[in-house]
């Protein structure tokens, strides 16, 4: 590290402070292993100039006074400096690995988690300095924005320099000014606990953006490579490099920016397919006829391939995709799993189960190759079944957590805190918050009441059960539709237990709704605008509600929010199997289809999902509690900012 | 009078008895699809018992009236839900009693101008139009448009009807005694051609239907319809001939999956089609210009009975301000108004078209112990789409509104028709 600093001061010059803080950050980026998936190159340079003028401005001046009293001044000696960070950092390591959750920033141990931080910061911030490293800088997410915990050991330095430059008072002056705005005049010395939260905060909440956006860079980079840009994660390269460039003041706007999801993958756009395909694990193959409307969806023939896949299993590549990865990947391929939950559920925990038995490669950090293989997991996944909502949402959080590890842990301890990070995200964000959404929305349900559900909602089936279990008296109707008749499932599960269950299917909706006097839907997602997405059909029960004047709850987890909005069913959606509309279950007799399925008049279109319009919506049942569809956006701006303080 | 009434009952028997049973028995066993055909075949029985019914010296149509109605009424009974036969069934009783009124004018008129009952045979559109005013006189009073139309071609024959109309009772005492035995058969024959020519209607409702596709269908629209119809595929298909190049969207229609049936038929013509769930009606409607759908009925206050899912649809396409077009041949028309018709005028389909019967066995024993079962399976067949909701009837005599349809049923049935289940001797 040392050698490299000199070569910063020359930098130095140019931006005073910035220079000084850059010194370090090369010395750590050259030895950091150039990530292999670099090719956004060029958002990722703007990157560097701004993190430096973020550094220089924000940080220093205030914690400098007191440490510099303490500490021996030596301007011109960066590389002494941070090694007393560094230190300290090694002798703190064995901080409690679950110390990232927010709850937890409050106990003592925090103070030195930040530290560690801190001094681990800089390094990879550094990194973003030289314009060279750039794209090092974007893959090494953490790096770039644990700035304010660094801020300590840099304010160290500039102080130096300033108190060099300038006199002593103005100096103080300036502190004390930095410290009355932010709060968090408290420095080093003082022990961290006591910081001001707001000062912690702060930094943290840098600290985490900064690793998000990098995450979704890497992410982006993936996608780019793959092709497969489905992916939730829709931050393109420009968004990472705003959080680099953002100040303590201006922060708020850049958040805008970057929270415009980014396009999706058109499959209309041919050259990007072509390249999909070459990365492709699952070769699929294009559907004969594809429906005009939807060319900018993938559209495939399902379960040909499965059999291929399955015979793979045995020869997989070690490096390609864990073998618990491709599993659930088969799955959902076959449709074994399907809800969004259940997906969700699954991916995680083949995600565990790869992280189990991962071992970084020795010369690269573990953060950046695991964020590499979870991303060459997910567009393996996405081949398979375009991923949902949900799906996308928690992979936003793996990778954040992944990309938030600090660089003290060991490869063990680093493993042990992602796992228990992903149990806790199923048990919170899932199962607990399914247990809230029944508490609430059984308060709805009154005796003699009859509830009307579409298809089959976990969230929905827990309900109803739960107020079957309370004694309730109540009937249900249970709506079905074609292809995939999810509503038996339910229908089966239901009446085992004892409920009174009528179906019907749901061209029949009409008839039998004068008679209902609620309606309970799952989501599969629910967009700012307070649109609902869900499985296909949905949208035509609310309809039908609406008209009869019955009211219509929607029963969604919080973690499947999306701040993205969407006002009709085509932009977005997924096909479904299209010979699962022409064969018709039990029905021998109806098959028209069959022989003319290659007549390329004949298109036959199985949609997946449709929205439907937040006026259809009488209440919106989540973890957070019941809202009008309007208060959707209120809830997605808090998930974000509890991602962002959290993870 | 009752004994007559009881005389004619049993005249009707011995030849029309096997027909009509037998007609009755499919109509209650669910063996005939559709309502043109229902319609077609009711108007053929009907037929061949007026062909076969003795008539009375006096009161011929009375006599010819209550017969159709007694056979009516079975029908009816038989099976509620094809409302087509009681549509038919009026048709022909109003066809009867014009029949009656324009030969008792004629007769007149024969007192009068000797010469007019011979041009009658030749000319059956004189009659039927003197026919039709008589009717329109007698029966009720004179609307507006009779007005206007009788005014200029006919105010001769309408002031001779004035006269009849006033003196009716006494003149046909004279007349029955002038030609009793000619009378009947007239009435007889010009009873039978009119069904004939009914009968004809309902055969070529679907082409005059059709024809009218060009005008509603333009170059590149989207048209999307559930399940199938005749009448539908007919009207696409017209315009596909007439070169217009469009897009179909077929809704599947479950649980009957006519809709595969009906992409297959227009498939086989050359039009592009889509293929879709039921479910996926909302999701595309916002992509689509019109709705065309066909009709199980259409009731008096313009709302119509149809298959099972268009309401969703209807309402759907009126979310999105689509029109919702529904094909309909005038033998649809159903004199009634639709009070609660979900109830009355619906159809639960065996609930094997939606579940299996064995396919819940093992959990419906649960059931079996609390008394009532748990499970019910609704399988409705037809759904009421209100007035509302329609934008435009095109049906074999043009374009109509929902709220024009009182107007056309006063065209077609007579007042004292609409209730067919009067039976005054039992």
């Amino acid at each position: 590290m040392d050698p490299r600093r000199a070569p910063r001061t020359v930098i130095d010059p140019k931006v005073r402070q910035v220079g000084f803080f850059a010194p370090p950050d090369r010395s750590q980026s050259v030895p950091l292993p150039q990530s292999s998936n670099s090719p956004s190159s060029t958002p990722l340079s703007d990157l560097s100039p701004s993190g430096n003028s973020l550094s220089p401005v924000m940080i220093p001046p205030p914690r400098h006074l007191s440490d510099l009293s303490s500490l021996p001044i030596t301007a011109g000696l960066p590389p002494t400096r941070l090694s007393p960070p560094v230190h300290r950092f090694s002798g703190e390591s064995v901080v409690p690995i679950g110390s990232y959750n927010p709850s937890e920033f409050a106990s003592p141990s925090v103070g030195d988690l930040f530290e560690d931080k801190n001094a681990r910061s800089p390094g990879p911030r550094r990194s973003r300095g030289g314009g060279g490293s750039a794209k090092i800088a974007s893959s090494l997410p953490a790096g770039g924005f644990e700035l304010p915990p660094e801020v300590k050991p840099k304010s160290l330095t500039t102080v130096s320099v300033f108190s060099n430059l300038r006199p002593n008072v103005t100096e103080k002056l300036v502190e004390k000014s930095i410290e009355s705005q932010d709060g968090s005049g408290a420095n080093s010395k003082q022990p961290l606990k006591e910081k001001t939260s707001k000062a912690e905060r702060r930094a943290l909440q840098e600290a985490q953006r900064a690793a998000k956006a990098a995450a979704k860079g890497g992410n982006g980079v993936a996608n780019i490579k793959t092709g497969k840009s489905n992916s939730v994660q829709k931050k393109d390269n420009a968004s990472v490099a705003a959080p680099s460039e953002k100040r303590l003041g201006d922060h708020k706007d850049k958040d805008r920016k970057k929270d415009v999801p980014h396009p999706r993958m058109q499959f209309d756009d041919a050259t990007r397919v072509e390249k999909a395909k070459k990365r492709a694990i699952v070769k699929q193959t294009e559907v004969r006829n594809r429906v005009e409307l939807f060319r900018h969806l993938p559209q495939y023939e399902h379960g040909t391939k499965l059999p291929h896949l399955e015979y793979n299993f045995f020869s997989l590549n070690s490096n390609s995709v864990h073998p618990s990865v491709y599993k659930v990947g088969l799955r959902y391929l076959a449709g074994d799993i399907s809800g969004g939950n259940a997906r969700c559920i699954a991916m995680l925990q083949a995600f565990q189960e790869s992280i189990m038995e991962y071992s970084a490669p020795p010369e690269r950090a573990l953060n950046r190759d695991l964020t590499a293989k979870i991303n060459s997991y997910i567009s393996y996944l996405i081949e398979c079944r375009p991923l949902s909502i949900s799906m996308g949402n928690a992979i936003k959080f793996v990778k954040t957590r992944i990309a938030n590890l600090p660089l003290t842990l060991s490869e063990s301890e680093a493993k042990a805190n992602l796992l228990s990070e992903i149990n806790h995200f199923i048990n919170e964000k899932i199962i607990l918050a399914d247990k809230v959404i029944v508490r609430h929305a059984v308060t709805k349900v009154r005796d003699g009441d009859v509830l009307l559900t579409y298809g089959s909602s976990s969230a929905v089936e827990m309900i109803l059960l739960h107020a079957h279990e309370l004694g309730k008296q109540f009937r249900v109707v249970i709506v079905d539709s074609r292809p995939k008749l999810e509503g038996r499932l339910l229908l089966r599960r239901l009446v085992a237990k004892g409920v009174s269950c009528t179906y019907v299917h749901i061209n029949a909706t009409s008839y039998i709704m004068h008679e209902v006097t609620r309606v309970f839907l799952g989501a599969s997602s629910v967009l700012a605008n307070g649109t609902v997405y869900s499985r296909v059909g949905t949208a035509c029960v609310a309809m039908v509600a609406n008209a009869c004047g019955v009211p219509v709850i929607v029963c969604c987890e919080a973690y499947k929010f999306h701040e993205r909005v969407q006002l009709d069913s085509i932009c977005c959606n997924e096909l479904g199997d299209p010979d699962a509309i022409s064969k018709v279950h039990g029905q021998k007799e109806v098959n028209h289809l069959k022989d003319i399925a290659d007549n390329e008049n004949l298109q036959i279109l199985n949609l997946t999902y449709d929205v439907t319009p937040s006026d259809y919506v009488s209440m919106i049942i989540t973890d957070y509690g019941m809202i009008p569809p309007t208060s959707v956006p209120v809830i997605v701006r808090e998930l974000r900012k509890e991602q962002i303080w959290s993870g | 009078m009752t004994a007559l009434l009881q005389l004619t009952g049993t005249v009707i028997m011995p030849d029309t008895h096997a027909l009509v049973n037998d007609f009755l028995n499919k109509l209650k066993k669910r063996k005939i699809e559709g309502s043109k055909a229902t319609a077609k075949l009711t108007a053929e029985l009907l037929r061949s018992v007026i062909s076969q019914q003795r008539l009375p010296n006096t009161n011929q149509a009375g006599a010819l009236i209550h017969a159709i109605k007694a056979i009516g009424e079975q029908l009816t009974a038989a099976n509620h839900v094809e409302v087509a036969v009681g549509n038919i069934v009026r048709r022909v009783l109003h066809i009867i009693r014009e029949e009656d009124v324009s030969l008792t004018t004629a007769s007149i008129g024969g007192l009068s101008l000797q010469g007019l009952s011979d041009d009658e045979e030749d000319n059956p559109l004189v009659s039927a139009a003197v026919a039709a005013a008589a009717a329109r006189t007698t029966l009720r009073p004179p609307s507006l448009q009779t007005l206007l139309e009788d005014m200029p071609s006919h105010s001769a024959a309408a002031a001779a009807l004035h006269h009849s109309s006033s003196s009716a009772g006494d003149s046909e005492d004279k007349t029955k005694s002038t030609d009793k035995n000619s009378r009947s058969r007239k009435l007889k024959h010009n009873v039978i051609e009119t069904v004939n020519e009914l009968i004809q209607d309902i055969a070529t409702c679907h082409e005059q239907i059709a024809e009218q596709a060009v005008e509603h269908i333009h170059h590149n629209e989207v048209i999307l319809t559930l399940g199938s119809s005749g009448t539908v595929i007919e009207f696409l298909c017209a315009a596909k001939e007439k070169k217009r190049s469009f897009r179909v969207f077929v809704a599947e229609g479950a649980p009957r999956y006519q809709g595969h049936t009906l992409a297959k038929e227009l498939v086989a013509r050359g039009l592009q089609t889509t293929v879709i769930t039921d479910s996926a009606v909302f999701a595309m409607i916002s992509r689509v210009n019109m709705v065309i759908v066909g009709a199980h009925a259409v009731m008096a206050n313009g709302g119509v009975i149809a298959p099972v899912g268009l309401n969703m649809v209807a309402l759907a396409a009126q979310r999105h301000s689509v029109p919702f077009v529904v094909l309909a041949g005038i033998h649809k028309l159903c004199p009634l108004y639709p009070h609660n018709p979900e109830v009355l005028l619906n159809e639960l389909k065996s609930p094997s078209e939606l579940l299996d019967f064995g396919e819940l066995s093992d959990c419906m024993d649960f059931g079996i112990g609390t008394g009532s079962p748990l499970l019910h399976v609704v399988n409705p067949a037809f759904d009421y789409v209100p007035p509302k909701l329609v934008s435009l009837f095109i049906t074999d005599t043009g374009g109509h509104n929902p709220s024009y349809m009182y107007r056309l049923i006063a065209d077609y049935y007579s007042a004292d028709d609409l209730v067919l289940q009067q039976r005054p001797t039992s």
